[in-house]
């Protein structure tokens, strides 16, 4: 039981990184690509009738690994309190660059919302980045269940490491490129002319990097926790993850030139989820390994308990339902190109 | 008092204080636009879609801010209260999670819909998305004020053999009696706010004789919902409350009350100001036997003092709880109050020419906040000293591993974002007021053609 919701969870996880990620993307070209204000709006009007419900993707995950795991909810949360607190106040930014940007036609008002967006989007995936990061690297949890880390300590892997070190700086830009090209697809889908141009051109400059990065990444990860092998190794069928990554980035190479931004798209979201995935597959059963091991939190130690997490299988399979249901209904409403003239923004 | 554990509770109340400004609008106009826009409907009448237009408009920037503040309340119980996740997650985060996966979703997509869609859906189709989010926000209303009566009250649960809480009965849970009163009146005072926004700005139209025909609606819609549901708001829901509230947490009840000595026929004190020193409240203004009266509905029932109860039991503020509770219930009588009256001279046709009632409808705005502030603070700070009623104190259930000052790092964060968040909130309200319910190009037009 408690491993289906680990499932649940990820998979929760996952799809806010494919959905958010995409107006996150968006936000991380937006003050290059977008140049005019017409084009600006064009960008904002795509994403603006869909981003929140992204982000309640976000809250329903908390909400579900609060439910599901609430150990590992208190002891990550507070251990994390810093960052976390902070990405707290980028979302809040981020909202209201988005939302009171449109409510007065001054320049230096639209000016000013604009930064906040834009600033506000790049920083949330570097930090989302190295919040991965984090996980995977291990934290210094003690025998109570319960750390602390600061922000940053000397960026070294060490007892003493902080929120940020090399390695998950890295994480944090690997997911900054890989957000970036995600929004690019997006807005190259959702736009046509220059600025669907622009956003094709931001996701081939991407390419390169992304793939460069990819590797290193997982090189580095082996390099520090060479036990994310070991869920490999037992079961092979872990390996189609790799195949996925890999062949979602030769999609990604060959569909954007093309002009097919929606295969593009697609491949993009497919790479996210693999690389998601896979991270989850290797962590398995831990969620959140401590530095010394025997003080990991796993599954067996943070779940709810069973009756609680077999009713919750009941709700949670409606509510998902709903929710799935509602996406397929508002994007098939908004699809197509972007038009301005109608409504806000 | 212990400085971290101190900050911590400064940090939710003030985030969880300033949150609830907003949701509070949100569910009242919610299920007032509905009105609006089925009378709209039904009558085949623009002025309604452009009444209804118009305060989606003031909706939507209030959703915004509702939303903002609402993401840092759903982590804060893993930042600032930890070991009370740890403990009473297996129970309340049921709830917890529900709320994000049928209100939040529901609401959030059909936010859009109504906000940027109505010329893309037919009118039927727009009315329904403007239910569903009259729906997704009321249904967020319940799922939080059940998890809040857990704490009140705690139901459906059992202890395991780690000392944590885990679910024993869904639907004790879910259905928790408390939960039940908890929100009937809570949901009343959310409409209370609603009807009271809506009749101010529509008596400052009448004032300033702009929009008039659009404010007759605003203040008729405003006033009849007002005056229904601030009798509501007293009976029976209050009234159940405080029977609940006898019945659970007695002490909390003489606190409230400042009924330091237990006796039979115990006066209601309007009043006063409790003297924790002495014991007792100076100064009082006092109905003899009142308080026997509304609690055990009998003049000379003998009431439970805060002398029959330890001290270590006794909510930790008393004075603040105290006048939190009088200052809700002096309010409530007093919306009562206002909103009979005007709805008398709504009733008589007199309620638009009555320029000193105008005065006061448009000057009772703040009020309504100010109550179902106060409300929560009477039941947050009555709860105390327990986090979980009767099974862990507020002291054990803060992270320990967040130290005082990293807690009023983020605590002083959150005031200049907050403040920064009310100024810019209150500038883009204030530009929709001025700007009027009538589109922008129309509005000339309609101006000129009212000044004749
Ligand atoms: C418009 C706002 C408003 C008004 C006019 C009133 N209330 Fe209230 N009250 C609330 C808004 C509110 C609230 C914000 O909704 C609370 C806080 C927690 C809750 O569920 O409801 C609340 C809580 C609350 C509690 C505390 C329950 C607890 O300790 O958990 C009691 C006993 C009452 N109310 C009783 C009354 C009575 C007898 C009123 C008569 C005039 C009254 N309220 C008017
Ligand atoms: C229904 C959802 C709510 C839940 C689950 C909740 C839960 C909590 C928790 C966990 C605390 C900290 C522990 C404590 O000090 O007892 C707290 C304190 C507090 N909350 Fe709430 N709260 C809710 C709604 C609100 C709202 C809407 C307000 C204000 C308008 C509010 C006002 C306060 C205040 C003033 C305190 C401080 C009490 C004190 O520390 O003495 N709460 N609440
Ligand atoms: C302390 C506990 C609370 C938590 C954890 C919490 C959490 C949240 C969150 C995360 C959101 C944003 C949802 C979105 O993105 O759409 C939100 C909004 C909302 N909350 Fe709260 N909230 C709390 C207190 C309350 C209370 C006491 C009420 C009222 C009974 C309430 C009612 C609402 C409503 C109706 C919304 C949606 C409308 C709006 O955003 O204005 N919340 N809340």
């Amino acid at each position: 039981m408690a491993s289906l919701w680990f499932c649940i969870v990820a998979v929760m996880i996952a799809t806010y990184v494919v959905l958010d990620g995409f107006d996150l993307g968006a936000g991380a070209i937006y003050l290059m690509a977008a140049k005019t204000n017409d084009e600006r709006r064009r960008v904002l009007r795509a994403i603006g009738p869909v981003w929140d419900g992204n982000e309640v993707w976000l809250l329903a995950a908390g909400g579900t690994l609060y439910f599901a795991f609430p150990q590992l909810y208190a002891s990550s949360f507070s251990g994390f309190y810093l960052p976390l607190t902070i990405v707290l106040w980028l979302l809040m930014l981020r909202a209201i660059g988005i939302e009171f940007r449109a409510h007065v036609e001054n320049p230096v008002w639209q000016d000013f919302f604009d930064v906040v967006f834009s600033v506000s989007s790049i920083l949330l995936a570097v930090f989302f980045g190295a919040a991965l990061g984090n996980v995977i690297r291990g934290v210094p949890l003690d025998a109570t269940g319960y750390f602390f880390e600061p922000l940053w300590t000397n960026f070294k892997l060490g007892p003493r490491t902080g929120i940020l070190d090399w390695y998950t700086v890295l994480t944090g830009v690997v997911a900054l490129v890989t957000l970036t090209a995600h929004g690019s697809y997006y807005v190259a889908l959702k736009t046509d002319e220059d600025l669907g141009r622009r956003a094709r051109g931001f996701a081939l400059l991407c390419w390169p990097v992304q793939f460069f990065l990819t590797f290193s990444t997982l090189v580095a990860t082996y390099f520090i926790r060479p036990e994310v092998m070991t869920n490999y190794g037992k079961h092979p069928i872990g390996l189609l993850v790799p195949i996925v990554v890999v062949a979602s980035l030769g999609v990604m190479l060959w569909a954007n030139p093309k002009g097919k931004e929606k295969l593009a798209f697609v491949a993009s979201s497919l790479y996210i989820t693999a690389m998601l995935v896979g991270a989850a597959f290797a962590l398995y059963p831990d969620v959140l390994p401590a530095r010394d091991r025997q003080h990991s939190l796993t599954i067996y130690n943070t779940a709810a308990g069973s009756h609680g997490l077999s009713v919750g299988l009941v709700w949670w399979t409606l509510g998902a339902a709903l929710a799935v249901a509602y996406f397929v209904f508002v994007y098939r409403m908004f699809r197509g190109k972007v038009v301005l003239g109608e409504g806000h923004y | 008092m212990d400085s971290a554990l101190f900050v911590h509770r400064l940090h939710f109340a003030f985030t969880a204080t300033f949150h609830y400004l907003f949701p509070q609008l949100t569910m009242g106009l919610a299920l007032l636009i509905v009105v609006l826009k089925t009378i709209g409907l039904r009558r085949n009448d623009p002025m309604y879609h452009e009444a209804a237009r118009f305060w989606g408009r003031i909706f939507g920037i209030n959703f915004v801010l509702g939303v903002v503040t609402g993401i840092p309340m759903e982590f804060q119980f893993g930042t600032n209260w930890s070991h009370f996740s740890r403990f009473a997650g297996g129970v309340i985060g049921q709830t917890l999670a529900m709320e994000g996966m049928f209100a939040f979703f529901l609401e959030s997509a059909f936010l859009g819909l109504f906000l940027y869609g109505e010329k893309r859906l037919s009118p039927k189709a727009h009315w329904l998305s403007a239910v569903a989010v009259f729906v997704g926000s009321w249904l967020s209303g319940y799922f939080i004020i059940a998890t809040d009566a857990f704490m009140q009250h705690p139901i459906g649960y059992f202890t395991a053999a780690d000392g944590s809480l885990q679910l024993k009965s869904f639907w004790d849970f879910v259905l928790n009696p408390w939960a039940g009163w908890q929100y009937a009146h809570n949901m009343s005072g959310a409409a209370i706010t609603g009807a009271f926004i809506m009749t101010a700005v529509g008596a400052f139209y009448l004032l300033s004789g702009n929009w008039t025909a659009h404010a007759r609606i605003f203040v008729k819609a405003g006033v009849i919902a007002g005056c229904v549901f601030s009798v509501l708001q007293i009976f029976p829901t209050g009234d159940r409350q405080g029977k609940m509230v006898t019945e659970s947490q007695p002490v909390t009840l003489a606190a409230m009350e400042g009924l330091f000595q237990g006796r039979s026929g115990a006066p209601l004190v309007i009043v006063g100001q409790p003297n924790e020193q002495e014991g007792k409240i100076d100064n009082p203004l006092a109905v003899p036997g009142m308080l026997s009266m509304l609690t055990y509905r009998r003049w000379n029932a003998n009431v439970r003092g805060l002398d029959a109860f330890p001290k270590q039991d006794w909510p930790g503020n008393i004075p603040l709880l105290y006048y939190s509770y009088h200052i809700m219930v002096g309010l409530g009588t007093f919306f009562v109050a206002v909103m009979v009256v005007a709805l008398f001279l709504l009733w008589r046709g007199k309620l638009f020419e009555a320029r000193w009632m105008l005065w006061i409808l448009m000057l009772a705005a703040p009020f309504p906040y100010i109550a179902n502030t106060a409300g929560w603070m009477t039941a947050e700070l009555g709860r105390q000293p327990w986090l979980v009623y009767g099974l862990m104190r507020t002291e054990a259930g803060y992270s320990t591993v967040v130290s005082a000052g990293n807690g009023m790092f983020t605590l002083l964060g959150f005031m200049g974002i907050y403040t920064v968040l009310g100024i810019l909130f209150l500038f883009l309200i204030r530009r929709e007021i001025e700007q009027g319910p009538v589109s922008e190009a129309a509005s000339n037009l309609h101006r000129a053609t009212e000044a004749r």
